[in-house]
């Protein structure tokens, strides 16, 4: 007989096919959630043994009456308050769940820690007091559960008791609430009249409540399904990290959509180079076959070596994310300062992290209040909608589309301010004007490489001033052109009298000036040209976007002589100057200069000779296919 | 977009390395089958490699807290898997020299068999720490003081640690990044916000975060991934005389429960039927109401 099962089945530890959901049990504060968690840990018999008595004795030792809720008030400073402050995770079974209850806070201050909770969760349990109906923290928590992405949602209307059981209170609750949630785009999958503290509802129907026909909460929590990654959506694999342990280029990170098998053809967003999965790599067993879909983490090695980084994100060719440099966003805001129009932010999208700017405010609204009305910042626990400007582009989907790639976070000086989801990408911002038609070249890059005996590249010096940069890129420069290559000198200085001859030294400046060395420096490099730049450029954020314009052509070197030697060179006298005071803003004092982690090459010009370090760096270049001396081979592909 | 180097010399000349006349395979065929799904064991896998991966790419100066348990032990193959084979960062083993016999062999075989870069830090003396702590808990601070030792020694910003929500309640409010004050204290009123594997990782100058890569795992996810994975334990975890030990700390503050669990099927076998709590043979966690959530905020794991 052939059984069918359920997508969402999972083997639990126990060798059982009990799905695992994590349920959130939100809304008003004192509207009894920790009562309802205590009283389901009992109707389901989940309870350690011996809590119950330890905490009956707690409570007569207080000369207080037993409220279920201690159960969850494990702290100290919990019981002190008497509310609950952080989340907390508890465990049950129903008939045919294992449920993992999150337990979070519903006073307004503690909002960043509903949402820490609510946002690990498959489905929510909204509860509402009958007495005191839907209030602020109600709403606002129904709006963070749409924000947050939860579908599943079942209402529960708790302390019936103090109305009598009354069925028209409990209507006219469920009518309020479910127009509310309706509004946001979530469907309520069961609205519930209960008694927590008595048991009604809960986990049996009484006769108080024989009115009621639907379901107990009990019955409600085992009809939720574990919320699982979009496997049939397009594959979205942002990439965490490289990994260069041995011979293999490793590139890491966890399917957040869709699925990869090797020999896929892939683009790496945003830069939109393509390339093809070569391996899917493991441990202890490697490499993997087969197909390797969303919510695994993975390592796969790509069948060229070229530049990526930590934030780009992998798809497939003809289904990728958008690239762009502008996003609108619906949020949510944590921080105590309101968020303001020009404000400069940190977003996190997938692994990637941009510094941003806010364009525009709309919409921003406390969602806990029944009127809206518009103010021009999010001041804390309100949401809104947003224009972000981003520092670079960034990979991203609009939510509708890929929920996983379409939600970003927002920091503040280093800690999580706000969060939201993606309303859409402006993707027109890099597109190629249509009055610009870049011209090819008339050669193609074998008649450059052939002639030159090598691959156009971009040579990068980076250090201190009077660490050696000139000097070693003139020998360089000697070297390259006396075996009869094409080597073309790009002085950071010598380029700042003309072309760069409007920029000054502020970081926006310094950036722009970078940018311009990278672009002209690209430039040659496609056309068989070896570009030498000799810059300071101390900031590694720059000398990163500079690498990702030069891409696979790119070679950085470290010329990482000791600061005091560079000070007692001092060839152009600026130490000196800015020891006097009479030079702002110089590198070399102070510590402004960020040295590279991952250079191709590191040359300490105090410790060896001009020809030596020009060796090494030849030598480097032929290693790492610039340089090349096999015309035989050569020629085969001329 | 710059292609400017898609058949660089180096590619070129490994051109006779390359498949010839290898066809563009189609991506999205239809016919193609679908990924095997995942079940419980590899998706607590996938999201721990994620948090692994997350403390390298964030963090500066990484340290693993080995305990020799079954969790951190577990944490140490999560780290290889992530990490394709050897653990990046060095294994770190505050040691208070109350540990069993069993657990020092641990230490030393599969220290080696599994390649770890191990720093052994010792405990200061019970003198030097908080007189006013009852007992067993007293003892167990000197761990906390053995790992600041270590901090400042090494100069740490983050420390992986095995702890789990399910162990005990104030650890059930740990964030996965969860930042530490300069004294390595926990503010638990005051933890930043956590979602979407978005993780908190700034670090205030000398101070750390610890990283609970984890921090959703059960004790039965633990055994069953041990099982699954075939990764060695220390033979105390399995019944002896009608007793084993569920968790393992130092001798003189840890009890063994009663138990006939001699396979890790039978320990699976005996979770699903109890309600005595893992650290039930923790003297120190039984003391006082608070002391362990005292433990907790001074910076006790």
């Amino acid at each position: 007989m052939n059984m069918i099962l359920p997508a969402s089945v999972s083997a639990t530890p126990n060798g059982t096919t009990r799905p695992q959901v994590r349920i959130v049990i939100v809304g008003h504060v004192d509207h009894g959630k920790s009562t309802l968690v205590g009283r389901l840990l009992h109707e389901t018999g989940s309870l350690p043994e011996g809590k119950l008595e330890m905490l009956k004795a707690v409570s007569a030792r207080r000369g207080m009456p037993f409220e279920w809720s201690f159960l969850l008030d494990a702290l100290q400073t919990e019981r002190d308050q008497g509310i609950t402050i952080d989340t907390t995770q508890i465990r049950f079974r129903t008939r045919s769940r294992d449920v993992v209850l999150i337990d979070a806070p519903g006073h307004a201050e503690f909002l960043r820690n509903m949402i820490t909770g609510a946002s690990q969760a498959d489905g929510a349990v909204l509860i509402i007091d009958a007495l005191e109906g839907v209030r602020d923290q109600t709403r606002r928590h129904g709006y963070l559960l749409h924000l947050l992405g939860i579908k599943q949602v079942a209402i529960v209307v708790n302390k019936m008791d103090r109305v009598d059981f009354s069925a028209d209170r409990f209507k006219e609750i469920s009518d309020e609430i479910s127009a509310h949630l309706i509004g946001l785009g979530v469907t309520p999958s069961a609205v519930i009249p209960i008694s927590a503290r008595d048991g009604d509802g809960v986990a049996e129907q009484t006769p108080r409540i024989d009115w009621y026909q639907g379901p107990t909460v009990v019955e409600a929590l085992d009809a939720l399904e574990p919320a699982r990654p979009p496997e049939q959506l397009a594959l979205r694999l942002p990439v965490q990290a490289i990994y260069k342990f041995d011979d293999r280029r490793i590139v890491a990170g966890r399917i957040e959509s869709g699925h990869l098998s090797a020999g896929d053809e892939i683009v790496i967003m945003p830069a939109g180079k393509i390339a093809k999965i070569k391996t899917v790599e493991s441990w202890p067993v490697t490499p993997l076959k087969g197909s390797h879909g969303a919510g695994r983490s993975v390592g796969i090695t790509l069948d060229r070596e070229l530049f990526i980084e930590r934030g780009d994100v992998i798809a497939h060719a003809g289904a990728t994310p958008r690239d762009t440099r502008r996003i609108r966003a619906r949020i949510f805001w944590l921080h105590d300062k309101p968020l303001s129009k020009g404000d400069q932010i940190l977003i996190r999208l997938g692994t990637r992290e941009t510094r941003a700017s806010v364009v525009a405010i709309e919409k921003a609204v406390d969602p806990g209040e029944l009127s809206n009305e518009e103010t021009t910042a999010i001041a804390r626990n309100h949401v809104g909608e947003i224009d972000i400007s981003l520092a670079q582009p960034i990979a991203a989907d609009p939510y509708q589309e890929n929920s996983r790639t379409g939600r970003l976070v927002i920091e503040v000086n280093g800690r999580i301010a706000g969060g939201g989801l993606v309303l859409s990408v402006d993707a027109g911002q890099r597109a190629v004007p249509i009055d610009i038609v870049p011209v090819e070249s008339a050669l193609r890059p074998e008649e450059h490489s052939a002639r030159y005996r090598h691959n156009g590249a971009v040579i990068w010096l980076t250090g201190l001033p009077g660490s050696g940069k000139s000097t070693l890129a003139r020998a360089l420069e000697r070297r390259l052109f006396s075996r009869g290559g094409s080597p073309i000198l790009l002085d950071g200085d010598t380029l700042r009298a003309g072309l760069n001859g409007d920029l000054g030294f502020s970081a926006q400046d310094r950036t722009e000036n970078i940018r311009r060395l990278a672009e002209v420096a690209t430039h040659l490099a496609r056309n068989g040209h070896i570009a030498v730049v000799a810059a300071v450029s101390p900031s590694a954020d720059d000398r990163a976007a500079a690498r990702r314009i030069a891409d696979a052509s790119f070679r950085e070197i470290y010329v990482a002589t000791p600061a005091e030697v560079c000070e007692s060179r001092d060839p152009k006298g600026h130490y000196a100057k800015a020891r006097a005071g009479t030079l702002q803003a110089f590198t070399g004092i102070g510590n402004d200069y960020q040295p590279p982690a991952q250079a191709e090459l590191r040359i300490d010009t105090s410790a060896r000779t001009v020809s030596d370090a020009t060796d090494e760096i030849e030598r480097m270049l032929a290693e790492t296919g610039i340089l090349f001396d096999e015309l035989v081979d050569l020629a085969a592909n001329i | 977009m710059h292609l400017l180097n898609p058949d660089s010399a180096k590619d070129r000349l490994r051109g006779a390395d390359r498949k010839s006349g290898a066809t563009v395979e189609q991506i999205f065929t239809d016919g193609r089958p679908p990924p095997p799904a995942m079940d419980h064991l590899d998706e607590l896998e996938a999201q721990s490699i994620y948090i692994l991966r997350e403390a390298f790419a964030r963090l500066k100066k990484l340290a693993l807290l080995w305990s020799l348990g079954k969790d951190s032990n577990v944490m140490i193959w999560l780290a290889r898997k992530a990490f394709f084979g050897r653990v990046p960062f060095p294994a770190l083993h505050v040691d208070t020299g109350k540990k069993f016999a069993e657990m020092y062999a641990f230490r030393d075989r599969f220290g080696k068999e599994w390649d770890l870069d191990l720093k052994v830090e010792p405990c200061p003396s019970i003198d030097a720490v908080d007189p006013t702590l009852p007992p067993a808990a007293r003892s167990a601070a000197r761990k906390t003081e053995g790992l600041k030792w270590a901090l400042t020694k090494y100069g740490f910003d983050g420390l992986i640690a095995g702890i789990r929500r399910d162990e005990e309640a104030t650890r059930a409010k740990e964030r996965v990044f969860s930042p530490r004050g300069l004294e390595g204290g926990w503010d638990v009123r005051d933890q930043p916000p956590e979602f979407w594997d978005q993780f908190n990782a700034s670090v205030p100058q000398g101070a750390h975060l610890r990283v609970h890569p984890i921090l959703h795992w059960t004790e039965a996810d633990i055994w069953a991934y041990t099982k699954r994975e075939n990764i060695p334990i220390i033979p105390l975890y399995l019944s002896k005389d009608g007793k084993r030990y569920r968790s393992l700390g130092d001798q003189d503050i840890t009890n063994p429960v009663a138990s006939t669990a001699s396979s890790i099927d039978e320990i699976l076998a005996e979770l699903d039927g109890t309600k005595v709590p893992e650290r039930a043979g923790r003297a120190l966690d039984h003391e006082t109401e608070d002391a362990f959530e005292r433990l907790r905020v001074a910076g006790y794991l």
